[in-house]
């Protein structure tokens, strides 16, 4: 049975509505990531969870408990938030010993729990320091400390790294992944950052103006997007329509053979071969022309609009060239969706 | 530092001359050994500082003033307050209506909300005359307090308090443990103005202090009208000096000029 269980989940700000009938359960010990942009519901859906906003009507369920109604401060679910949102009046120690202090724990334990969850965030000898005195990454891990010493039995993250610069970003991914294997908590992400998604999770779960799009393993969600929505997001910046056994922009028609029926078909840049001109799917002129390092990337004006693609470091192609760029049908997502684009 | 100009230091020696000018009249005055009020004064000496201490219609209503200061200021506090935090959470509907609503008795003369208590208040329901002043105090400070408080909340990041409830603290513990602790010094700010506009209040009060009980800023203006001794010079200085203090110290301690 599922540790975390959300049943035709409504939220709502007001009048606009933000999640609709979202349905999504979770197992113990699982890292499961909400990914979409922002206004997408993941927030909101993660605030409902922490009981910080009512659903407008469906059942949150926890370890078996309906927990739908019940007040915040009693449903023992740790919440990282973005802005830390640690208390500027108490030092990192006072922190961290808050949730505990409230449940009326004994002073020596509050001590040794504290001392436990500061250890394992990695940050001892800051116990007596203010926020104001410690940088954005020991921050964080205050946070980290102050919602797992609690012991909660579920963890919500709200783009907790966002807030870090790239270094120290995909560090504390590390540490995350670290802290949520050794207590064996289930944890509940929230990003948009689709790389920290995909290096975190056990399952990714991608939102699109308050409904799931695709809920999956980070290698399906990243190698197989069930929808055009999630390939643009997951990087396949190609997107191509099929019908009838021929790719369609506008009038331009190009016959193309598929092993089964997809309505899109969705190239990554490094995944779309740029040939001398009459050698590949198309032709098509060269538009622009950038370095990326260990490859170079054009964007190619062809019949079907703008495809972008990769060649070799020596590629001699300049702007304006003729060149062909080759649609491997092997090498695309292969998209079957109803009228959604 | 840029070198001030004529111009620019002529205005800023005229507005210290008008800010400070009466005050150092005043000031002079009340150390004056005349029997009348007059500047520059004949004679030098403490006898009018010592004369208003005996005077007891001053010593009567600097009880109900402080009592009225200090009884408006805590409800005005109390009820400023949570209507701050409310504001300041601002998903409510109607959030900038209330707050102009409640900025309203800055704007309406002091006169109308005297009168008005005092015909409704005092005439109508027979209220005492203190709890008339208490009640036409604290309409008129709580503008005050909200304002300061709102202004120290705005520094606040208010997830704070939803991080305490998520750590199993109910909203009351929330707002009592993690809000309060951090807006202490725009609490502290609006005190201290609540009661010093409280305390030197007179067009509210002027209406509501009726036989045997008035406000010290009332009993100074009776006192006026019938004997025109440095007394009231004197007294004048013991209040500004009152006042400078309790700014002061809770400058020193608070630090709440960033709040006013």
């Amino acid at each position: 049975m599922s540790h975390l269980t959300l049943e035709q989940l409504n939220l709502a700000y007001g009048k606009a509505a933000a999640v609709r009938d979202l349905d999504l359960a979770i197992d113990q010990g699982q890292l499961v990531s909400l990914l979409g942009p922002s206004g997408c519901g993941k927030t909101t859906t993660m605030r409902a969870v922490a009981g910080l906003l009512p659903p407008v009507s469906g059942r949150i369920r926890l370890a078996g408990e309906d927990i739908t109604t019940k007040p915040a401060h009693r449903r023992d679910i740790g919440l990282v938030f973005q802005s830390y949102a640690l208390f500027p009046h108490l030092s990192a120690r006072d922190n961290v010993a808050f949730g505990l202090k409230l449940r009326k724990r004994p002073a020596a334990e509050i001590e040794r729990r504290v001392a436990a969850a500061l250890a394992s965030v990695g940050l001892q000898g800051f116990e007596a320091r203010l926020p104001a005195n410690l940088s954005g990454g020991q921050q964080q891990r205050v946070a980290v400390a102050r919602a797992i010493v609690i012991e909660p039995r579920l963890l919500l993250l709200d783009e907790p790294l966002s807030n870090l610069d790239a270094r120290l970003r995909v560090e504390m991914r590390a540490e995350l992944r670290r802290i949520q294997r050794e207590l064996g908590i289930t944890m509940l992400y929230v990003t948009h950052d689709q790389e920290e998604a995909l290096s975190l999770s056990d399952r990714i779960v991608v939102m699109r103006e308050g409904r799931i799009e695709q809920d999956g393993t980070p290698e399906a969600v990243y190698h197989r997007p069930a929808t055009a929505f999630v390939a643009a997001f997951m990087g396949y910046q190609n997107l191509l329509a099929w019908r009838d056994g021929a790719l369609h922009a506008g009038d331009a028609r190009v016959p193309l053979a598929l092993p089964r029926h997809a309505s899109h078909l969705a190239w990554r840049p490094e995944h779309v071969a740029v040939v001398d001109a009459g050698r590949g799917t198309l032709d098509g002129r060269v538009g622009a022309r950038s370095y990326l390092g260990e490859r170079i990337e054009f964007l190619v004006q062809t019949p079907l609009g703008a495809i972008k693609g990769s060649g070799a470091l020596d590629s001699p192609w300049l702007e304006g060239t003729s060149v062909g760029v080759v649609l491997d049908p092997a090498r695309a997502a292969l998209i079957a969706e109803g009228g959604r684009a | 530092m840029n070198r001030l100009s004529k111009a620019t230091l002529l205005m800023l020696v005229l507005a210290l001359l008008f800010l400070l000018g009466p005050f150092v009249v005043i000031f002079v005055a009340g150390f004056s050994a005349d029997e009348t009020l007059r500047f520059p004064p004949q004679g030098y000496s403490l006898r009018w500082l010592a004369h208003v201490f005996t005077v007891e219609a001053f010593q009567r209503s600097l009880l109900t003033s402080l009592v009225v200061a200090f009884g408006s200021t805590l409800l005005a506090l109390a009820l400023g307050v949570p209507v701050a935090y409310a504001l300041s959470r601002a998903r409510l509907p109607g959030a900038e209506a209330v707050r102009l609503v409640l900025t309203l008795p800055l704007i309406v003369p002091g006169i109308i909300v005297g009168l008005a208590l005092l015909n409704h208040g005092v005439l109508a329901l027979n209220l005492p005359v203190t709890l008339s002043l208490l009640i036409g105090h604290t309409t008129l400070l709580i503008p005050y307090a909200v304002r300061v408080v709102s202004s120290s909340l705005a520094n606040l990041r208010l997830d704070i308090d939803d991080a305490a409830v998520t750590l199993g603290a109910t909203r009351l513990q929330a707002f009592f443990q993690v809000v309060l602790p951090n807006i202490r010094g725009g609490v502290a700010a609006a005190f201290v103005l609540a009661f010093i506009t409280s305390f030197n209040q007179v067009p509210v009060s002027l209406f509501l202090t009726g036989p045997g009980v008035s406000t010290l800023p009332i009993e100074m203006m009776a006192y006026m009208e019938t004997s025109y001794d440095p007394s009231i010079a004197a007294l004048s200085t013991l209040l500004v000096l009152f006042t400078i203090a309790l700014v002061a110290a809770t400058e020193k301690l608070l630090g709440i000029s960033k709040y006013v």
